[in-house]
């Protein structure tokens, strides 16, 4: 245990530790408390300058409230939802049989095919962005949904089939050996035995891709446009093009579009942070 | 863990079939062809046309024409360009203080009192919002009439600073902004190898009277060392990567001062004074053969362990 348990050390340190934990904890939350404290205030605060005083009154119903009924934020939210949540099924499909197959299998060009999908996903965005773009208005997919969806699917396999493989690998191989000597079909190795055996990395996945997918914003501005196919990242900033100096608009808007990878991570925060960590410990 | 396959475990019944035979051999490839499709046709291929698009002059609608490498050695008199790859240099060696940033606040954290679980989520908080969100609290944040800085500032009597409108500050006032998120994400990776250390070395050294910063040099962070990979690998991916937060605090402003190779590639392939798809395509490359370097050191070291792992 480093550093030394507090509880080993004197009473003085001890509360001093406990004072300045909380502290730490609004210094470094600051910037995004002042724009929580800005979504509730009302718009009179702002123009009679009293930006760091009490709020004038509490207005956070009806800035919410004008965020989600007379903005096109609910419509974004939804596109973000038609985006991510197939990404993610697609995305966990995919890399689970890859995954298991460089994971189970040797073969000659195993780690080459590996190495690949890591490669791959370390690239910058940038050097896809003109052929993607290409590609996706070639196949009439350039402002929609489903032509995110794809990209995101094909790049994020990179990265999951890196986690899935590496999460099989750690699987005890004498299973899968004891199912071969019973002479269980390989698909069905994959189905029974291999998969329930996954969930664990697949609920990190899922988390994991979830935020990452729902957070991005570049793809959303080369691959979209407007508010019939925009995820919510995108739509932010028309939504605040439209509410221009309406700070406390902005800053409600602000936080719903954080609002659903928070709760996700609050609610999976095992399983995201498993995901997160995978490989940071031996 | 060995994973050879086995050779052919349960006996050919009465040959049941090529596929039956070679199931061991073809399955694997089954497994792969949709991922490996998927990835060719949105990855692989498309990095290999960028290369290609770098050679030509292209608005992207019309016809291409062929001027071999005279995208690039317009590149070499760009000032703009010059200066985007500078700040990607900033960005580069800035970001890495997520590093012993993050190792920082996870000593901080790494004790068990009451609560503790919540505070490192919260800690964990602001990398779990998007940047484009994290963008917009730092710039209002910066914001020289309102900011919370400024108002900071104001009470030690110091003028206000307009963060984002200072050719010379921007750049490290978005970087100030893009290590926040990051730093969570290394703080995160430092707790979870923290628990692994192993507490016996720790004692041995206590015992040899090694404490503090010896402690922390010469037990504590070789045992990190996996953590440490991780997050340098991720800090520079992400600080390659930065888009997000430039396009939504400043738009590369002010007079460009803020571009990275990123941002500007981006503006210079779609931006609304014409598509220059191949100067685009150059810029892009140029970033990618940077990246390059990183990518084969990272493809090196797990090529190393997967050797060793045997």
């Amino acid at each position: 245990m480093f550093p030394r348990p507090i509880q080993t050390q004197s009473r003085a340190v001890q509360i001093t530790y406990q004072t300045f934990l909380p502290l730490a904890l609004i210094l470094w939350l600051l910037p995004l408390i002042a724009v929580a404290v800005f979504s509730i205030k009302p718009d009179t605060d702002f123009t009679s300058g009293n930006y760091w005083g009490m709020p004038g009154s509490f207005e956070g119903f009806t800035n919410y409230g004008k965020v989600f009924f007379a903005s096109d934020m609910p419509r974004y939210m939804w596109n973000s939802v038609l985006i991510t949540v197939p990404t993610v099924i697609g995305a966990v499909a995919l890399s689970s049989m890859a995954g298991f197959a460089l994971g189970i299998y040797r073969f000659k060009s195993n780690l080459w095919i590996f190495f690949m999908f890591v490669a791959g996903n370390f690239v910058p965005f940038q050097i896809l962005m003109v052929p993607v773009r290409d590609l996706t208005i070639d196949m009439g997919l350039y402002n929609s949904k489903t032509g995110l969806v794809l990209f995101h699917i094909a790049f994020q396999s990179g990265f999951c089939t890196l986690f899935m493989r590496n999460f099989i690998r750690q699987l005890p191989f004498p299973l899968i050996e004891a199912a071969r000597v019973e002479g269980v079909a390989e698909w069905r190795i994959f189905w029974y035995v291999v998969l329930p055996l996954m969930k664990p990395a697949i609920a990190a996945l899922s988390v994991l891709i979830f935020t990452f997918i729902w957070n991005d914003y570049f793809w959303a501005v080369v691959l979209t446009q407007g508010p019939e196919s925009q995820p919510v990242t995108a739509g932010i900033t028309s939504f605040n093009a439209q509410f221009r100096a309406a700070y406390h608009l902005m800053s409600a808007g602000s936080i719903v579009a954080a609002i659903p990878p928070v709760a996700m991570f609050f609610l999976m925060q095992k399983h995201f942070i498993a995901g997160l960590t995978l490989g940071a410990v031996k | 863990m060995t994973s050879a396959a086995l050779p052919q475990a349960h006996p050919d019944r009465g040959g049941r079939g090529w596929y039956r035979r070679n199931e061991i051999a073809i399955t694997p490839w089954l497994f792969l062809a949709p991922a490996i499709l998927f990835f060719m046709v949105y990855v692989i291929i498309p990095i290999f046309q960028s290369f290609n698009i770098s050679l030509y002059d292209w608005d992207g609608l019309g016809e291409a024409r062929f001027i071999g490498l005279g995208n690039y050695s317009e590149l070499l008199d760009d000032r703009a360009f010059e200066v985007s790859l500078w700040n990607n240099f900033k960005w580069l060696l800035l970001y890495l203080l997520a590093i012993p940033a993050g190792l920082f606040i996870a000593l901080f954290l790494n004790q068990t009192v009451t609560g503790i679980r919540l505070y490192k989520s919260l800690f964990f908080f602001p990398f779990v919002i998007s940047q484009v969100v994290v963008g917009l609290v730092f710039t209002w944040f910066y914001d020289p009439t309102f900011g919370l800085l400024n108002t900071i500032l104001g009470v030690f009597g110091l003028g206000p600073v307009n963060v984002l409108g200072d050719p010379t500050l921007v750049t490290y006032g978005i970087i100030a902004a893009g290590l926040w998120p990051q730093t969570a994400y290394c703080m995160i990776l430092y707790l979870t190898g923290l628990n692994a250390v192993d507490p016996e070395q720790v004692e041995a050294a206590r015992l040899d009277g090694a404490k503090g910063w010896k402690m922390l040099w010469f037990i504590i962070i070789p045992q990190l060392k996996p953590a440490t990979f991780i997050a340098f690998v991720v800090t520079i991916i992400g600080a390659l990567r930065s888009f997000d937060l430039i396009s939504i605090m400043t738009n590369g402003g002010p007079f460009g001062t803020s571009r990275v190779l990123s941002f500007y590639m981006f503006e210079k392939a779609l931006s609304e004074y014409g598509f220059r798809m191949g100067y685009g395509a150059a810029i892009a490359v140029v970033l990618f053969l940077i990246m390059l370097c990183f990518i084969a050191y990272f493809l090196w070291s797990m090529y190393r362990e997967e050797k060793g792992g045997r």
